[in-house]
């Protein structure tokens, strides 16, 4: 521990930690732009100033130091940080009225907070290219303050390397390798770095449009569903505190929005682990192709087939749920209730913005015959609706999902976070195997923020070797030690592995809320803190819930014995799963 | 071995040494003029860096030049004296005669067209220099005879 004297506030902290955290430990905010707690700090930004003993530091990346004095506000220091941010204003385009992250943004945020109210220093504005090549993210680099963020993000936390810096100076610009655009580069389309883009540099790609088209189109009968991590998000777009899950509320919404069903993600989530535990006995019985790899998060998809196509035989050949979703909504759905299929509209809202490109990734994405899920919107995008539509979301009443396509176990539900795939597939699994039901229906080992957690869960005296990897940075870990096994002849360290690209899980994925609260602590977007809190907000509807297992959900029953036949085989493999191929890095 | 390519081989020579990435890009510079796509593939293969690093360090120094240049290196001197007698008109035509920007090569990589600096000889302004040959009180008109001469002198050889 470390004491030092911060504004005339005696402070301790553990030794390592930076000013600017001591500073916040005693409710002190230092105005930052370019520090973010995921990633490396660049001291960039040169906001964060402070005097130690006289001496003016970065507090960012400055540790505290026994005996240290430090003020962190004065006339000076405020005055340089006016001249910091007017000089980096004077590279940015006053664009606020049509940014997409207006009213959410940490430069315009701080502009307001120092008083800004003219342009101080002449402006020179490079003009830079937008890429939406991948039509999932969208690059602006014109409005990127180059704090570093999304290229350590993309190089060093996801260990992709598609995002760089080129040049330097004025003309420095965020790019693919070469200036190539990121449609030809090994993005995965994970978001990471627009979840993390303190401006509007980086966002979704817009897919509004496209819905509000569909909805307005009375020939059409769109539908909609939500994912586990929606429901636990987007509240906070409304006011409401992280985590907080408003389910009822959200299917309210999209009922008047007009969405012709509200279906539910979750559902498709139960009917995944039926196709992926009766996948994993199999190859758990025969001793083939193991490890088994998950395959519900698209940017890991990607990222296999890109970085290691020798191990595509190890992906599960499941479809992620929404897929599965769209499939089951053209045929079974369809037929049910009698309507052409042609005529269906899918609309998927994700915290994902891999997902967007999911729903182009392969042919057998039009299982159903047509394409099986039409667009895919995030939750920002669908908070951004909600509003356009004049919805007072905090008044509405809780309402219930659509039949057939909506029950759901509270399996179903933690697919939004890190570990609850594995989770939800071990308990259906073992009731596969045993034909008893677990008795633990929780794996603590595998819960939580680590980056690879690895447990052993015991099956009728067989110990089956599970990992769980979140971010998929860590993979390249998990590989080695895959390969040194095999080298080695040793067993096989795995049989069953989860991957999410997004670290958290999708809870914290690209297509997520980055809301400011102001009486949460910063930074504002994402944090540990926040993906605890919504990852508890998932658990706690799983524990709560009266049924937690998928392979008792009464609909999914229902839909295997009217419709599918046997899990695995003829139609439910022919709808639910999906093939692999390699793909370069580069095009 | 003639089917590794030059970068490939500096690339492996560099391979485990500190900060050799830059190293190495410099030598291929050395050796080849340029560092195209081509030879930061290689590099990227054979020293196991991916290639956004590379583009990083090559865009970083305005050093590398990251394509071969033409046969003909076209300079249009953009000096005081040379622009205020109307070389920037004579930049254009070049750009138009031969469909590609400043710093760009031709398709063919027959042309390269660049502007330079006075290249003191401001009496004959405005100048042109082609691989070492001066035009001097240059117009717009004389631009396609010059690249016709060009042509010719290549086809020749
Ligand atoms: S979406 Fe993911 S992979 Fe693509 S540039 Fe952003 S961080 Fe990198
Ligand atoms: S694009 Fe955004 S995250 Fe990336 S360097 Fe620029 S401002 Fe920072
Ligand atoms: S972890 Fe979830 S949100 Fe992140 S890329 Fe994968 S599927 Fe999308
Ligand atoms: S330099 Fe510290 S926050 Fe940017
Ligand atoms: S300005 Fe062109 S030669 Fe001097």
């Amino acid at each position: 521990m470390v004491k030092l004297k911060i504004d005339n506030f005696e402070v301790e902290v553990k030794e390592g930690t930076s000013i600017l955290d001591a500073a916040r430990s005693v409710q002190i905010d230092i105005p930052t732009l370019c520090k973010h707690p995921d990633v490396d700090p660049s001291a960039g930004c040169g906001m964060c100033i402070v005097k130690v003993g006289g001496r003016i530091m970065r507090s960012c990346c400055t540790p505290a130091a026994e005996g240290m004095e430090i003020i962190t506000n004065d006339a000076e220091l405020q005055e340089i940080r006016k001249t910091v941010l007017e000089l980096i204003l004077s590279n940015h385009p006053n664009d606020c009225l049509k940014c997409a992250r207006s009213g959410q943004c940490e430069l315009q945020e701080m502009a307001m907070q120092m008083g800004v109210d003219r342009d101080e220093i002449r402006k020179i504005l490079a003009q830079k290219e937008i890429d939406d090549s991948t039509q999932a993210i969208v690059l602006e680099p014109s409005k990127c303050i180059v704090c570093g963020r999304c290229v350590d993000i993309c190089q060093n936390q996801q260990n992709v390397w598609a995002l760089s810096y080129l040049n330097r100076g004025l003309p420095t610009k965020i790019s693919g390798a070469n200036d190539a655009k990121l449609a030809n580069t090994p993005c995965i389309k994970c978001g990471q770095c627009a979840a993390h883009c303190p401006t509007g540099a980086i966002t979704e790609y817009d897919d509004t449009k496209k819905v509000w088209d569909m909805l307005k189109d009375k020939e059409l009968v769109t539908v909609v569903q939500i994912a586990p991590a929606v429901r636990v998000a987007l509240g906070e777009e409304f006011g409401y505190d992280f985590g907080e899950n408003l389910t009822g509320k959200i299917y309210a919404a999209l009922r008047r929005l007009g969405f012709a069903k509200v279906f539910d993600t979750n559902f498709a989530a139960d009917l995944t682990i039926i196709e992926e535990a009766t996948e994993f006995v199999k190859r758990f019985t025969n001793k083939e192709n193991l490890p088994l790899f998950t395959s519900c998060c698209p940017a890991w998809v990607d990222y296999m087939e890109k970085y290691y196509p020798e191990r595509l035989p190890n992906l599960s050949s499941c479809k992620s749920p929404h897929q599965m979703l769209g499939a089951v909504a053209k045929t079974y759905y369809a037929q049910k209730a009698g309507i052409d299929p042609e005529k269906i509209r899918v609309v998927s809202v994700m915290p994902c913005t891999a997902k967007k490109w999911e729903i182009h990734r392969h042919e057998t994405m039009r299982s159903s015959g047509c394409q099986d899920v039409d667009v895919v919107i995030t939750t920002r995008e669908l908070a951004k609706m909600i509003r356009q539509a004049g919805i007072n979301f905090k008044g509405l009443k809780d309402e219930l999902a659509d039949d057939p396509l909506g029950e759901y176990s509270g399996a179903g539900t933690i697919f939004g976070v890190t570990g609850g795939v594995m989770t939800a597939a071990l308990r259906t699994a073992y009731f596969y195997i045993t034909g008893q039901e677990l008795g633990k229906l929780n794996f603590e080992a595998i819960e939580g923020l680590e980056g690879i957690k690895a447990a052993e869960v015991d099956i009728n005296g067989t110990k089956v070797r599970i990992a769980v990897v979140n971010g998929v940075g860590n993979v390249e870990e998990l590989m080695n030690q895959i390969r040194n096994a095999e080298e080695a002849g040793e067993d096989m360290p795995y049989h069953f592995i989860e991957v999410m690209a997004c670290r958290g899980g999708c809870i914290a994925g690209g297509g997520q809320p980055k809301v400011m609260m102001h009486n949460l602590p910063k930074p504002w977007g994402i944090n540990d803190e926040i993906r605890k809190l919504r990852s508890k907000g998932l658990n706690d509807e799983d524990e709560e819930a009266k049924n937690r297992l998928s392979h008792h959900n009464a609909s999914i029953k229902q839909l295997y014995a009217e419709f599918l036949g046997k899990a695995g085989e003829g139609k439910a493999h022919e709808l639910l799963h999906t093939k692999y191929r390699q793909r370069d890095l580069y095009k | 071995m003639s089917d590794v390519s030059q970068a490939a081989q500096i690339a492996n020579k560099w391979r485990k040494k500190r900060g050799s990435l830059i190293m190495a890009l410099h030598e291929i510079q050395d050796v080849k003029g340029y560092v195209d796509w081509q030879d930061a593939v290689d590099v990227s293969l054979n020293m196991g860096v991916p290639l956004a690093r590379i583009y990083e360090v090559l865009t970083f120094y305005n050093f590398f030049k990251l394509e071969a240049p033409g046969k003909a290196v076209i300079s249009v001197c953009t000096g005081t004296a040379c622009y205020l007698k109307g070389n920037d008109k004579v930049l254009e035509k070049f750009k138009s005669e031969l469909g590609i920007n400043e710093g760009e090569s031709t398709k063919d990589k027959m042309f390269h067209l660049q502007s330079v600096r006075c290249v003191g000889c401001c009496g004959l302004a405005p100048v042109c220099v082609v691989n070492g040959k001066t035009y001097g009180r240059m117009t717009p008109e004389m631009v396609p005879e010059i690249l016709a001469e060009w042509r010719k002198t290549f086809e020749e050889e």
